[in-house]
Formats: C-alpha cells, sequence, structure tokens
C-alpha cells in the first residue's frame, strides 16, 4: 500500500518535470510511434525529392531516336525508351512534377472553397441550410463524367488563353477542386456548429471581438486537423483523377508526360513494351499508398480520443 | 416509415432537375458549341445548315431548349445522335445490359470476397492475417483501376495468353462454347473493379465490426453462454452490416464511374465507353443523356441508402 502511494507520488512529481508539449508535438511523437506512416512518410518525401531534385540531376536522352524505340530497362535506359526511342526515366521523373503540382493545387483548392463554404454555414445560421442544399446538390453530381465532360468543353478556350501545358493544368485542378470541396464543407460546418456554442467562444464574444476575429482566430484553428487529414488524403485522390482523365486521353497533351499521359501512350504498346505501362502505374501506385498511409497515421496521431 | 420515404422522394426530384439544369447550363454555356458537329459538313451551304437548325429549334435561347428537352426526357424521347443519326434512348439500351453486367457481378464479387475477410480482421485483430488482409486492402484501393487493368492484360493475355485481349461485343451466347468465351472476356473487367470493391468493403467492415465487439450486448450474449461463432455471426455482424448497407448502395455511383475507365480498357461497349466515345465525337445529345443518367443513378442510390438506413435501423427517426 506505502509503495503504491510512493510509486504514484513518484509518477506525479514526474509528470510535473516534464516539459509541457503543444497538440502538434503530441501528435508528432504518436506519428513517429505509427510504422506503416513513417514508412509512408520515407517514401513520399523520397518521391517527392526525386521529382525536384531528379530532372536536374538526370534528363536521359529525350531525343527521338527510333533505333532505340521501345528498348527493355537496360544500365543506359534504367527504365527502358518509348516508341520514339526517349529514355523513360527522365520522362517519369519530369512527368511526377506535374502529377504532384496538380494534386497539391487541385486539394488547396478544394480545402479553401470548402472551408469558406462550410465556416459561413456553420457560423451563421441564416446561410447553413441554402448552403447546406448547394452542397448536398454537388455531393449528388456524377464526378467523373463530368469532369470529362467540363475537360472536353473547355479546354481549347483556356488553351487559346494561357498556352497549352499551363492552360490545361489551370483547368484540371479547377475543375477537380469544384467538384471536390464538399467533404471539407460538411466537415468544418459540423466543426464550427459545435464549437460555436463553447464557453470560449462565448468568452470571446463577451469581449466585443467581432465575427470575423472569433471564425479566424478561435475556430478556424481549432478546425485545423480534420481538414488536414481530409486534405492529405484528398492529394492523392486528386493525384488518381489526373491520371485517370489523362488515361482517357482528356488530360495534358502528348508533349507533357504526367504519369497518367505516359500509361495513356504506352496502352497501344502493351504486347510490346510492358516495362513502359508497368513504371509509371507503379509510380502512381505508391505515391497515393503513401499519401494514404501518411494520412491514416496523422488520423490518428491528431484525434484526442485515440490517445490513452 | 412511408411518409419518411415520401419525404426522401419529395426532396430527391428537385435535386435531380436542379443537376440536369446545371449540367444543360454547363453544355449550353460552353466556350465551343456543343452542336457545332451538327450539320457540319462542308457541303451543305450556310443558309441550309441555319435552315436545319431553325428547323430543329437549336437557334432558341437554352432555357427554352432545356425545358423542351426535360419535356423529351419525361416521356422517353432522348433525342437523336448527331453520329449514328439513331434515337439516343436505343443506344443507351444497347450498351446499358453489357454495363449493369459488369459492374453488378463486380459488386457481388467484392462483397463476397470483402465479407469473410473484413469479419476475421475484426475478431482476430492484430493477428498477423489482420496485418496481411489490411495491408492488401490498402494497396487495393491506392492502385488505379487503369493500371490493375492494364497489368492483367500484360499478365494473363499477353504473358500467359489465357485470356482474349478485348471484349468481343459482336459475341452471341448461344451454346457451351460461347458461353466459356463470353466468360473468359468477362474475367478481368470484373476482376478489375471486384478487387477494388472487395478492398473497399474490406475496410469498412473491419472497422464497423471493431467498433460493435467491444459494446454491451456483445459481453451479455457470450455470458448467456453462447457460442462464439453465433455471437460473431448473428448479433455483431448483423449489427455492423447495417452502416455497411449504407456505404454499399451511396458506393453504386462510384463504381459505375469505374465502369468508364475499365470499359475503356477492355473495350467493353457498356455506357462508360459510350460517353468517351461520344464526348470525343462531340455527339452532345448523347452525352447530356449519359450524363443524366449517371445523376439519376447517383440520386437514385442515395435515397436507397437513406429509406435502407431508416429501415434496418430502428434507432433512426423518421424526421
Amino acid at each position: 500500500m506505502a509503495t503504491t502511494t510512493q510509486q504514484v507520488a513518484g509518477v506525479r512529481a514526474k509528470e510535473f518535470q516534464r516539459p509541457s508539449r503543444s497538440l502538434w508535438k503530441d501528435a508528432w511523437y504518436t506519428f513517429t510511434r505509427d510504422r506503416l506512416a513513417m514508412f509512408g512518410l520515407f517514401i513520399l518525401v523520397f518521391l517527392v525529392l526525386a521529382v525536384i531534385i531528379g530532372p536536374y540531376l538526370y534528363t536521359g536522352e529525350q531525343l527521338i531516336d527510333f533505333t532505340r524505340a521501345l528498348e527493355g530497362p537496360s544500365p543506359q535506359h534504367l527504365m527502358g525508351t518509348d516508341d520514339l526511342g526517349r529514355d523513360l526515366l527522365g520522362r517519369v521523373l519530369n512527368g511526377g512534377r506535374i502529377s504532384i503540382a496538380v494534386g497539391l493545387t487541385a486539394v488547396f483548392i478544394a480545402v479553401t472553397l470548402g472551408t469558406t463554404v462550410g465556416s459561413l454555414a456553420g457560423y451563421f445560421g441564416k446561410l447553413d441550410n441554402p448552403m447546406m442544399r448547394i452542397t448536398d446538390m454537388f455531393l449528388s453530381l456524377p464526378v467523373l463524367p463530368l469532369l470529362l465532360v467540363l475537360v472536353y468543353l473547355f479546354r481549347e478556350t483556356l488553351k487559346g488563353i494561357f498556352g497549352p501545358e499551363l492552360g490545361i493544368f489551370l483547368m484540371i485542378v479547377f475543375v477537380i477542386g469544384i467538384l471536390n470541396w464538399m467533404p471539407v464543407a460538411r466537415l468544418v460546418r459540423a466543426q464550427f456548429l459545435s464549437l460555436k456554442q463553447k464557453e470560449f467562444v462565448e468568452a470571446a464574444r463577451c469581449v466585443g471581438a467581432s465575427d470575423g476575429r472569433i471564425i479566424f482566430r478561435h475556430i478556424l484553428p481549432n478546425t485545423l486537423s480534420p481538414v488536414l487529414v481530409a486534405a492529405t488524403i484528398g492529394v492523392g485522390g486528386a493525384i488518381l483523377t489526373e491520371s485517370t482523365l489523362s488515361f482517357l486521353g482528356l488530360g495534358f497533351p502528348p508533349d507533357v508526360p504526367t504519369w497518367g499521359r505516359l500509361l495513356f501512350d504506352a496502352g497501344n504498346f502493351i504486347d510490346i513494351a510492358p516495362h513502359w505501362v508497368i513504371f509509371p502505374g507503379v509510380c502512381i501506385f505508391i505515391i497515393v499508398l503513401s499519401i494514404n498511409f501518411v494520412g491514416d497515421g496523422l488520423r490518428d496521431a491528431l484525434d484526442p480520443r485515440r490517445k490513452i | 416509415m412511408g411518409r419518411y420515404i415520401a419525404r426522401r422522394l419529395l426532396i430527391a426530384v428537385p435535386t435531380l432537375i436542379a443537376i440536369s439544369f446545371v449540367m444543360y447550363a454547363i453544355l449550353a454555356l460552353a466556350p465551343i458549341d456543343p452542336l457545332s458537329q451538327f450539320g457540319a459538313d462542308p457541303r451543305i451551304p450556310p443558309e441550309a445548315r441555319e435552315q436545319i437548325r431553325h428547323a430543329l429549334g437549336l437557334d432558341e435561347p437554352w432555357p427554352i431548349r432545356y425545358v423542351k428537352w426535360i419535356q423529351g426526357m419525361a416521356t422517353g424521347n432522348f433525342g437523336y445522335s448527331f453520329m449514328s443519326h439513331s434515337p439516343v434512348i436505343e443506344l443507351l439500351l444497347q450498351r446499358l445490359p453489357n454495363t449493369l453486367a459488369v459492374v453488378g457481378v463486380a459488386y457481388i464479387v467484392g462483397f463476397i470476397i470483402a465479407l469473410p475477410i473484413g469479419v476475421f480482421s475484426a475478431v482476430k485483430r492484430n493477428s498477423v492475417l489482420d496485418h496481411i488482409f489490411s495491408t492488401g486492402a490498402y494497396i487495393g484501393f491506392s492502385v488505379p483501376t487503369f493500371f490493375t487493368g492494364l497489368v492483367l492484360i500484360i499478365i494473363f493475355s499477353v504473358k500467359l495468353h489465357w485470356l482474349p485481349f478485348v471484349y468481343d461485343s459482336n459475341l452471341k451466347v448461344n451454346d457451351f462454347g460461347t458461353l466459356v468465351q463470353q466468360l473468359r472476356q468477362s474475367i478481368m473487367p470484373i476482376a478489375v473493379l471486384g478487387l477494388f470493391e472487395a478492398a473497399v468493403l474490406t475496410r469498412y467492415i473491419r472497422a464497423e465490426m471493431l467498433e460493435h465487439l467491444p459494446l454491451d450486448y456483445v459481453r451479455t450474449a457470450r455470458a448467456k453462454g453462447l457460442l462464439e461463432r453465433f455471437v460473431v455471426v448473428r448479433h455483431v455482424l448483423r449489427n455492423s452490416l447495417i452502416p455497411v448497407v449504407t456505404i454499399i448502395a451511396l458506393g453504386v455511383p462510384t463504381i459505375f464511374g469505374g465502369a468508364i475507365v475499365t470499359e475503356q480498357v477492355f473495350h467493353v461497349p457498356g455506357i462508360g465507353e459510350l460517353l468517351v466515345r461520344s464526348i470525343f465525337q462531340g455527339d452532345t445529345p448523347v452525352v447530356t443523356a449519359v450524363l443524366m443518367i449517371f445523376a439519376v443513378l447517383v440520386v437514385a442510390f442515395n435515397l436507397l441508402a437513406d429509406v435502407l438506413y431508416a429501415a434496418l435501423d430502428p434507432r433512426i427517426r423518421y424526421s
């Protein structure tokens, strides 16, 4: 009995000595304990660094040379060559930049839009019903078919205004963003509805804080962690969507080798050059998988209920 | 219950009308004229073309065209294809059975695979097999379906020569031989969609089971001396499947979207393939009709999910 009391006292003393930890430090600690999440993070950082730095260090032979067309992997061409004899690794590295950039930008748009709608609907009771009706309607849209049609309809115009590469990039990013903000909006709205009843918001209002200040300084920071998780997983989804569009021939033009576009081009040579399919496909798969691992790890790390 | 369903129906109809309006407006206001392909033949003089357009009402403002179009849709008149000049409804009815067969079988296969694996993973949580299955499920829904499709073609058609490359749409099943042929060409499209669906459902079933396993009623069932398999199957599984049914209903439109991709990979003549082809040909009446079918699917299955959930879970209040 006496020992247990002493032990408890000892533990207490230790607890008092422990330096204070912030939410983020705490989350990082939990995150580093999650082996799958750390593995995903490692692969993700490696891939991102590879596509950022890689094209400077390694370009491969990008000149058209039919004598080297459709070669399998070899020491000169680690991933083989395409039908025009261009080095595939160089193209994969270049294309990865665009695939990842599309994923990040599209999610940025979706999160910004979703957070705006969600906070307005959650904070201002009058806006709640109409805005949620719109959200529900967007949720009922057939996303992939509509994406295809939108890309087809607006491709030429945007190409004319911004040039072929930037035009298509902007269009794909916006279209994916506009059709994917709804889950974030619902999430943020739910958080706002519960948080605006809390005492600390009441307190802020009592000292005369304006609506804007309450939204931005007091409530929004508290909705950050679920939004972060949704955004992480959303990046994977956006990369998948872009590659699906490119694969169906409604994405980037042939000279922009995103991973989906490479697969689309490879489709006709599948019997003689399977390496052309395998490498870009594996890249898409690995990046989406590692993003999902990281997202799940974040969810566990940021959810206070899961901690003991 | 009846009133609840009626209310959901009353919400679904305006939603559908709003969606159709938005989609029609997008097509009508797009910078390139969706009707430019119509009568694009250079041999037709411009005046004659204008006359045709006028006769067909194509020069009317788009809100009026929308009203006419939706009136036609309501009576089953979907218009005529610009390319094949046959009624759109005929094209759809030709294609729809192929898509429904592939998607339907894939969904059933997916569920049959996912159910035992999900239950096992939850009951034997953190066992070696659970880790293997969970990782497998992760991999399953991170692989893009077009990549799985291409890899299956490389393995089974190119390397092993076991299965045919592309789907032969002219195949008529009339004897045993053609039945085998039909099965052989359907295996890969169904496998691609089925495995993806299995991966998604496994995770949901496992998560739902894990949520229910530590509850009081499970302990009560065990305390009564029930066999563990009865506890798992009759008590935990039955309750866990309620949300899963909703997930299945809500996932139907997604898998139809996935069918667009698989149909493209294997050249299955379904409505997804029809959509992509019509988009490239600028065949607006077909595109609008297929979009509308997808929209109806989404709204109908959302409705079904709501109704099923309310019917299966007595705790849901019908308000």
